[in-house]
């Protein structure tokens, strides 16, 4: 008799995933997927999915979504949790949809202490349109529309998405992590999931910031992508908790 | 009643201009026939001119806006300047005399001025020159009876202002009595 | 209910409660301000969902996701802020949500003035947003009518799974007029909505999604079909017009909302000086009423455009009339409402009039 040890999540459906070789995208849908799962939840999710790489995740998870507009992907979902407060609803958005585009949106959620999950993904590029300048794309970091590399003076710094939020009141729970090696898989593992039952026990706004990669527009092998992660994003976007509201209310 | 009578308010901000206006046209849907109020609107009407304009009809009413007014109720002196020349023939320009001192005539019009801020005062409350003005509105025009109007004043004044409905009835009647001492009949 | 006297916006804002609506969305903008007003505390006090959203585009995003979700929304704004809507909009036109948007406009371009206008017709029936979509757009002329139409749009929206626009002037929004909120609206045979999200414990089996996203041009082409389809069905049951005047008419006005209701009063005051003229009053502006153009008789001597713009609907008067006719336009802009003499004098000099 074999035994099954590793499967994929029933949080995902059969649909092939559209991601590039190596993209850390897959990695941090099946976390999604799995914590979904796990909690006994995904049969009342409700996925939005963002404009960027991320544009087809409403084929990826098992469960009801909606495509939003670019950077509109927490007003959708403020949209939905207000009629329908029980459903879990969370957005999964690229740094150009939710940092450049649609801040105006994320923030006021977040300050209405919207109670939905934003899983952030954070890869200093935008990937879907080519590898041209995020607005947390490093200084000096080549892309498309920043060839020299990107100048301060000129386009000024990366933008700080957590440590923005973590200033907001109606954030509930708020943690920066990255999937660049296996613990701190599992880590964002354990955040992604408690954002979730945060939602659940209906405690307010939680987002997850996953440092993520784009090995093709980055221009490098997948494994490189991974030591880029460590070396050169966590010293300008550190790891770590930023805002949890959950253990003051116990 | 003629089919549609136009009547335009206007005075400055703080006059009670828009709630006569609408004191009609609340009177005019009591009495089950047709009412029809709008406002200037804007930033003009802060501190400035207002003015507002009424049709009350017992058929369907159709343009919403009209050139030339029926019935010209004037609070003050600006606003008379801009409205007297958009009177209707037989029409009546009715005009507020504590402040428009000289007196007014238009030909084929009846100009009729009533003191309603010294008669408010009188009565011991600034606040109620409106209702004189409505009074003798009222008396001139026939177009609501006692009943109606008593009515509508009662519901917006609501309970909260409960205590002001004798100085506003009061002012309504020594409207009434202006004109009636004048011997003025209009309709 | 006896007749009440209502501001126009407070009256859209009662009727959609009558219609049933579940949630509104939307963002403060003159002259529409008192529809969230009123539904900010007559909504919340019935248990229902008000929103003050942090912009227009915001708003109609919220809209979207509601009725992706299943529930009667709604927003409400005036021209500028439904210039922002636009993009929200052929989306939820694309993902066939139904949904209502009460536009009350006022004049433009740009940030334009607070006062009456029709200058958004192109807007409204044209559409601002990308792609091949409609939306079924109302044009009442009266706060009573705008209270039906209102009352109903809930129904139309579902029943087509479009969008439905109730177009306004800012006139319509700002006076008072008596009123009769119990008048019926059109009974319609409306089917679960069995493709709304839910989630999948409502429906097991089957992930519903809400989208707008076809990267297979064969696939995107088939959808296009499939909405011209349902345009088309719209059209043919759903254009909405009023005939006035027309047994042999010397002229006939085309005008709707605030500016027809005007004309009422001018053919009025045309039929004393001894003129007979008729008017089409187009009620849905989309679809377009093209087939009332075929009752002006040819003895008629021309057409007379009247609208509270530059010449918006003047396009569709020349499609529907279709070189039969001379036509001729009036407007005015800005927020001038004219009197009814003016147009009296419009047609008494139709031929300076002319434009085709």
């Amino acid at each position: 008799m074999s035994e099954i040890k590793y499967a994929k999540s029933k949080g995902l459906t059969d649909t092939p995933l559209t991601y590039c070789p190596g993209c850390a995208h897959g990695i941090i849908h099946k976390l999604v997927a799995e914590s979904l799962v796990e909690l006994g939840l995904l049969d009342k999710a409700i996925a939005i999915a963002s404009v960027g790489c991320s544009v087809f995740s409403y084929q990826f998870f098992n469960c009801d979504a909606q495509q939003a507009p670019h950077g509109r992907a927490c007003a959708e979902a403020t949209g939905i949790k207000r009629v329908l407060p029980d459903n879990i609803v969370f957005t999964y958005q690229g740094d150009g949809d939710l940092a450049s585009i649609g801040i105006a949106e994320t923030i006021h959620a977040a300050n209405r202490g919207e109670n939905i999950t934003v899983i952030f993904v954070n890869n200093a590029i935008y990937g879907m349109t080519g590898g041209q300048m995020a607005p947390t794309s490093l200084i000096g970091q080549k892309t498309t529309t920043s060839q020299d590399g990107r100048d301060f003076a000129h386009h000024g710094n990366p933008i700080h998405i957590s440590e923005m939020f973590a200033t907001i009141e109606g954030v509930a729970y708020l943690e920066r992590v990255s999937v660049y090696d296996p613990k701190h898989v599992i880590q964002a593992k354990k955040a992604i999931k408690k954002a979730f039952q945060y939602q659940e026990e209906k405690r307010g706004f939680t987002m997850i910031e996953v440092i993520s990669t784009c090995p093709v527009n980055w221009g490098m092998k997948p494994t490189d992508a991974m030591d880029w992660v460590k070396d050169k994003m966590l010293p300008v976007f550190p790891l770590g908790l930023f805002k949890d509201k959950g253990d003051q209310n116990a | 009643m003629r089919d549609a009578v136009n009547i335009k308010v206007a005075g400055f901000g703080g006059q009670g201009v828009m709630m006569f206006g609408q004191i009609l046209a609340y009177s005019a849907t009591k009495d089950n026939i047709n009412g029809l109020w709008f406002p200037s609107y804007g930033p003009e009407t802060r501190g400035g001119t207002a003015n507002c304009s009424v049709i009350v009809s017992e058929k369907q009413i159709n343009s919403p806006v009209f050139k030339n007014a029926n019935h010209l109720v004037i609070f003050n002196s600006p606003s008379l300047d801009k409205f007297r020349n958009n009177v209707a023939p037989e029409g009546l320009i009715l005009y507020n005399s504590s402040l428009i001192s000289c007196e007014v005539t238009e030909e084929d019009r009846l100009c009729v001025g009533v003191p309603i801020n010294d008669i408010a005062l009188e009565l011991g409350n600034a606040k109620v020159a409106n209702m004189v003005m409505m009074g003798a509105y009222l008396q001139l025009t026939k177009l609501f009876s006692d009943e109606t109007i008593h009515a509508i004043i009662k519901k917006i004044l609501g309970e909260r202002k409960a205590d002001l409905l004798d100085v506003n009835f009061k002012a309504l009647e020594a409207g009434k009595d202006f004109i009636k001492k004048q011997g003025i009949v209009y309709a | 209910m006896a007749k009440v006297l209502m501001k126009g916006n407070e009256a859209i804002a009662l009727a959609a409660i009558k219609g049933g609506v579940d949630a509104f969305y939307g963002y403060p903008i003159t002259p529409q301000n008192e529809v969230p007003e009123y539904l900010s505390k007559h909504l919340i006090d019935a248990g229902k969902v008000f929103l003050q959203a942090e912009s227009e585009v915001s708003a109609i995003n919220m809209v979207y996701g509601a009725a992706g979700a299943g529930k009667r929304v709604m927003t409400s704004s005036s021209s500028p802020g439904i210039a922002l809507k636009q993009e929200g909009i052929s989306y939820i036109a694309a993902a066939e949500l139904p949904c209502l948007i009460v536009s009350v406009m006022r004049g433009g371009p740009g940030l334009g003035g607070i006062q009456p206008s029709q200058a958004d017709y192109y807007q409204a029936t044209r559409g601002g947003g990308n792609g091949d979509y409609n939306l079924i757009v109302y044009a009442p002329e009266s706060i009573q009518e705008t209270i039906d139409t209102v009352k109903g749009a809930f129904d139309t929206a579902d029943y087509y799974r479009n969008p439905v626009l109730v177009l306004v002037d800012g006139l319509i929004g700002q006076m008072m007029e008596s009123v009769d909120f119990d008048r019926p609206t059109k009974k319609r045979d409306l089917k679960p909505k069995d493709w709304a999200t839910t989630g999948t414990r409502n429906h097991p089996g089957r992930r519903n999604v809400a989208n707008s996203l076809h990267l297979d041009p064969a696939l995107l082409e088939q959808h296009n079909i499939h909405l011209q389809k349902k345009y088309k069905e719209i059209a043919e049951n759903e254009t909405q017009y009023e005939m006035i005047n027309m047994e042999n008419p010397d002229y006939v006005i085309v005008a709707y909302g605030t500016m027809a209701r005007i004309a009422r009063t001018a053919i009025e005051m045309l039929q004393e000086k001894g003129i007979k003229v008729g008017m089409i009053r187009p009620i849905t502006i989309w679809p377009y009423p093209e087939k009332a153009f075929d009752a002006i008789p040819a003895t008629t001597k021309g057409i007379l455009c009247c609208e509270l713009s530059m010449g918006q609907m003047l396009d569709d008067v020349l499609i529907a009339n279709n070189g039969r006719h001379k036509v001729g336009f009036f407007g005015r802009a800005g927020g001038m409402v004219p009197d009814p003499e003016e147009i009296v004098d419009a047609i008494v000099n139709f031929t300076q009039r002319v434009v085709k």
